[in-house]
């Protein structure tokens, strides 16, 4: 069983991508901000993280720069799943080293997809 | 909303006539959905009142407006991804080296409502420029839907339609963001395909002889009759050396013998010795 790190300030995104993520065969953790990511990494990395852009204490984006430039050996997919739906958000995304991207509003045979292409799924 | 059998038959025997598709029965608890927006517009209460009009005659444009929703048009770009890795590492691959003189390919997607999976060939081709350098790659799609051709022309997609299957890397490199959460393909992909509104049973696009036929998911919706009819179309429109991709769940097997599988590809399919544009009279089947 593939496991997921759902990291979303908003508690409803959260319940549904769990849902989507079950349904799917994942093991589903959660996490409201960066910061509290990061640890969850610290402790179990998983294979794939959902990743909001918009956070309290520590945004998406500050999360990503600080997995990518991390000294971990391993290096999860990152999907970036966020209401930021213009390109320069979606460049920036890819540069810091998300794996995709989903425009939200999502539904499950969106995030399938995409986590087929990065191969999790 | 319960809709009755004799309504569902109307229904079934219209699209069936008109189109040479049916309405099997797990897709008739969708003829409700399928309806309702034409039910909104025109103010009918329920499917029969709707049957009704049209069994009257008195109106075409309800007439091609209902053909046209019952249609299934569901695609995506990249759609099971799978068959597209087996394409481009089969024939397209094969094809590179027979046509090395000519330097061209010709590709029809036969079915291809809204015009996503012409796009993602094109894409492929696209992103491997220095490979395809010099070639003439023409790719056409045809659909018997007016309305999802209209669509594929414009090459505007909505959010949810143009990052469903497709990496993002391919979405920015080949899509501008129009406002409104939509999205359209890029000039450059716009123009190197072509779209025209054409059921399978008739002629074939031009150039009328083609290197490689993709007719996914378009043939389980028609009759053992209608697929028979279909693939000897497809037969008449296919180089002898070509491939033709079905649907995952879609076979030739019982229904023709003008096409064979390809044994070096599994789940495509190659004309029978004789058969395809430019067979060998020697191997023409008597």
């Amino acid at each position: 069983m593939r496991s997921c790190l759902v990291v979303d300030d908003s508690k409803v995104i959260r319940k549904v991508a769990r849902h989507i993520l079950e349904t799917l065969n994942f093991s589903v953790e959660e996490a409201e901000d960066g910061r509290e990511a990061l640890d969850r990494c610290d402790s179990s990395m998983p294979d794939v993280i959902l990743l909001d852009w918009n956070m309290p204490v520590m945004s998406g984006m500050e999360f990503l720069r600080a997995l990518r430039g991390s000294e971990r050996p391993e290096q999860p997919k990152v999907v970036f799943c966020t209401t930021e739906n213009d390109i320069a958000h979606i460049r920036a995304a890819i540069a810091a080293g998300a794996d995709e991207y989903v425009m939200k509003p999502f539904d499950r045979e969106t995030l399938q997809s995409k986590l087929q292409i990065v191969g999790v799924a | 909303m319960e809709i009755s059998q004799s309504s569902q038959r109307i229904l079934a025997s219209l699209l069936e006539a008109r189109t040479g598709q049916q309405i099997t029965f797990n897709r008739r608890w969708r003829i409700d959905s399928a309806l309702s927006s034409i039910m909104r517009e025109r103010d009918f209460a329920n499917v029969d009142q709707l049957v009704a009009r049209l069994v009257a005659g008195r109106d075409p444009a309800l007439t091609e407006s209902v053909i046209e929703a019952l249609l299934n048009n569901e695609t995506y770009f990249f759609r099971d991804k799978l068959p597209f890795d087996l394409l481009f590492g089969g024939p397209v691959k094969r094809l590179e080296q027979a046509r090395q003189r000519e330097k061209r390919l010709s590709i029809w997607c036969a079915g291809c409502s809204t015009g996503q999976e012409v796009y993602s060939l094109a894409m492929s081709f696209a992103d491997e420029k220095t490979r395809w350098q010099g070639w003439k790659i023409d790719i056409v799609g045809t659909d018997l839907s007016r309305r999802t051709i209209e669509k594929a022309r414009a090459g505007i997609y909505s959010q949810f339609e143009v990052q469903r299957g497709l990496p993002v890397v391919q979405m920015i490199r080949h899509f501008d963001e129009v406002g409104g959460r939509e999205w359209k393909i890029s000039p450059v992909l716009r123009d190197a395909v072509r779209f025209e509104a054409r059921n399978i049973s008739d002629a074939p696009p031009h150039p009328g002889k083609f290197d490689i036929i993709l007719c996914r998911n378009v043939l389980l919706y028609f009759s053992p009759e209608m697929k028979r009819l279909a693939f000897t179309r497809l037969s008449q429109a296919i180089a002898a050396d070509g491939s033709l991709m079905l649907g995952a769940g879609e076979t030739v097997i019982g229904l023709t013998d003008r096409f064979v599988s390809d044994p070096e590809n599994r789940g495509l399919y190659v004309p029978a010795p004789g058969v395809g544009i430019g067979a060998s009279p020697a191997a023409r089947v008597a």
